[in-house]
């Protein structure tokens, strides 16, 4: 999905770009790499409290609606574990960028939180007014609620939550307008400074995940779910789209900028949707 | 270390040099900080995998992504950020840029060379992850080039670093930068890109040599 | 127009200068342009000069300062190039010093960034600038260990071939040579 990113990209800059393909030879190749120095225990966990993360997210997150097999290990409250892993990740990686002990990665580690926590804002306000909207805290039944036509979707029953949230989307998927946390050209790299071969590997992997998972969780939340495999892919694949064009458009956002910019607009969204179903 | 340069002593650092420190208990320690506060390892030869298809595979990949560390060491830093242009677009040949040697495996060494530059050059080679594979651009690295008889830079690269493709050329254009990357992904497909590992064995050939010329050592001796 | 600005500059240049021969000893003055002039002043009253030209004629950017080593002599030669932004004239202040007893008055607080410039000097002549902040410490290069490079007694090819493993097979042509035997055949 990176790739179609980059390939947008190249395209719109008027060049060839990456073949498709060139994401998943990185991988193999740092997973390939023979030197791999560590800077401690947390050096190692960080990585891995960080793909637990996405990959926690994806166990408990119901794929297909109405299907014994892929909803997964969706429970009554999944939507408050799942607000709580995108946080997890987070916090496991400044842990363990923290041990890398480079001054880059603790700047980084600082930029990248108060922007994730003003992101959250908005997004836990959304997810707030659906959870009073339906009377419920899990994702199945959000989906359930939405069956029966394009207009049970949240995306008309709630607009303001929904409007919000993608809002908040952009901010974390970490694409163009708020890229500055992992932005090769800014202060090096930004949290990722130290981490290099197998590492690096993991966090890239683990960020492929976290891409598919949260634009399935907001096609689950305000798209009406999936009923089926294909409806799935392109309902994700339009969320994801959504994140892609825009980053295209817009430059970059400096740290500041990007907190007042969501504790403006998608704050107030949020607030307005909370007031409409109190 | 053999062959050591008697002017490093003379211009050791003050925070470098062997001292007598009051530890809180009242005791007093000798600190000898090159040696106490850096790790002192030398670099290991990694063997490939025994398994050929295994390691030609991994050779493929790496050649296939290739990352270059962001370092501009001469005039020549000035023909690297065209690669990145929809005129060159080195990013379909999977040659990206990295802004921390840690994450990157190729360095471009770009014209000619300062003792000064050469010192952060060598740190921040040993810093990178093997295998690594190292691009020589520019007369200036192959035989000192239009500066061979100046004070102050070098005259041939691969006395100082493994060196795996030169550029020839006063500066090579872009499409000359391409196609050493293209010699080089060859070359790590032939399973012939081992500069790491020929470091490691030469180490003390190359540390007499890049001692010599730098009396500034205020480095550990491998620094990673 | 352009010739009566011409002979304007000129007026202007030749009041200034009368008004600095009038003050200090100028030795030579060599006319180089109609906005450039260089004088030469002795030693002790060279920063006195500048100062009053930088305070009193105007001349409130500082272009540079560089030596040149007259080695038959025994003497380094300053020069202090200052420019006069209203008038659009520069006027070069020249000193010679002695080759034995490198030293010379700091100018660093006349302009800060002068502080750089004797840096440099002191490290590729070895001309010393008692005073002037950070002078002693390394510019560009790390650790040098001979006479400094700049001094033309240093011979550059010599010691790059001893220090930097020249290789071998290196083949040189003296370009005047080389070109008229290839081109003017």
């Amino acid at each position: 999905m990176s790739a179609t990113m980059r390939k947008i990209g190249a395209r719109v800059a008027g060049r060839y770009g990456i073949p498709f393909y060139q994401p998943w030879i990185n991988i193999i190749k740092l997973y390939s790499l023979r030197d791999s120095i560590t800077h401690g225990v947390m050096f190692y966990l960080g990585p891995i409290f960080r793909v637990s993360g996405g990959v926690g997210i994806f166990l408990f997150m119901p794929l297909i609606f109405a299907s014994q097999h892929f909803s997964n290990f969706s429970f009554a409250g999944d939507l408050v574990l799942i607000m709580y892993f995108q946080f997890f990740g987070m916090l496991g990686m400044a842990l363990g960028a923290g041990e890398g002990g480079h001054p880059h990665s603790a700047i980084g580690i600082s930029r990248g939180l108060s922007q994730f926590t003003t992101i959250e804002v908005p997004m836990t306000l959304a997810v707030i007014s659906i959870a009073i909207q339906y009377n419920t805290l899990s994702i199945s039944e959000i989906v359930a609620a939405q069956q029966g036509g394009i207009l049970h979707w949240t995306l008309f029953t709630n607009p303001f939550a929904t409007v919000a949230a993608m809002l908040s989307l952009l901010g974390a998927f970490g694409h163009s307008p708020f890229n500055l946390v992992k932005a090769p050209n800014e202060i090096p790299i930004g949290p990722p400074t130290e981490y290099h071969s197998s590492f690096l590997g993991v966090l890239r992997t683990n960020a492929a995940i976290l891409h598919v998972i949260e634009a399935v969780l907001f096609m689950n939340l305000f798209f009406g779910g999936a009923g089926n495999w294909f409806e799935l892919i392109v309902k994700s694949f339009f969320i994801y789209f959504w994140s892609v064009f825009v980053g295209i458009v817009f430059p970059r956002f400096r740290i500041e900028q990007s907190v007042q910019w969501f504790l403006k607009i998608p704050l107030l969204l949020g607030v307005i949707a909370i007031i409409i179903f109190m | 270390m053999t062959n050591e340069n008697k002017n490093h002593e003379k211009f050791l650092h003050e925070e470098n040099k062997i001292r007598e420190v009051k530890a809180p208990d009242g005791s007093i320690i000798k600190v000898d900080p090159l040696n106490d506060y850096f790790l002192d390892d030398r670099p290991e030869i990694k063997k490939p995998k025994t398994n050929k298809i295994v390691e030609k595979f991994l050779n493929w990949s790496r050649a296939e992504s290739l990352w270059v560390l962001g370092f501009g060491t001469g005039c020549g830093s000035i023909e690297i950020p065209p690669l990145m242009t929809p005129r060159f677009d080195a990013f379909r040949f999977g040659v990206a840029m990295r802004p921390t040697p840690r994450q990157s495996n190729v360095f471009i060494i770009s014209g000619y060379l300062a003792v000064k530059t050469l010192k952060r050059v060598i740190r921040s080679y040993e810093q990178m992850q093997g295998p690594k594979y190292v691009l020589a651009l520019g007369s200036c690295t192959i035989n000192g080039g239009m500066y061979w008889d100046s004070y102050n830079t070098i005259n041939r690269l691969d006395h100082f670093i493994p060196v795996d493709v030169y550029v020839a050329g006063c500066m090579p254009r872009p499409e000359a930068l391409l196609a050493g990357f293209m010699k080089l992904k060859e070359r790590i497909k032939a399973g012939r890109g081992e500069g790491a590992n020929e470091y490691a064995e030469k180490f003390d050939w190359y540390k007499a040599n890049q001692k010599k010329i730098i009396n500034d050592w205020n480095m550990p001796d491998y620094n990673w | 127009m352009e010739k009566k600005n011409k002979s304007s500059i000129v007026n202007i240049k030749s009041s200034i200068i009368d008004d600095i021969k009038s003050r200090f000893e100028i030795t030579d003055i060599v006319h180089r342009r109609d906005n450039m002039t260089f004088v030469t002043c002795e030693k002790q009253k060279t920063i006195a000069l500048i100062t009053h030209m930088k305070t009193n004629l105007g001349f409130k950017h500082f272009v540079l300062l560089t030596a040149v080593d007259w080695i038959e002599d025994g003497k380094f030669q300053l020069t202090y190039i200052l420019n006069n932004p209203k008038q659009k004239l520069d006027i070069a202040v020249r000193t010679m010093i002695s080759r034995e007893e490198a030293t010379m008055e700091t100018a660093h607080k006349l302009w800060k960034q002068i502080a750089t410039y004797q840096r440099e000097l002191k490290e590729m002549f070895g001309i010393d600038f008692p005073g002037s902040p950070r002078v002693d410490e390394n510019f560009i290069l790390e650790g040098w260990n001979d006479i400094p490079p700049y001094r033309r007694d240093f011979d550059t090819k010599v010691y790059a071939e001893e220090t930097f493993f020249p290789r071998p097979g290196r083949k040189t042509n003296d370009p005047a040579e080389y070109m008229k035997k290839n081109l003017h055949k």
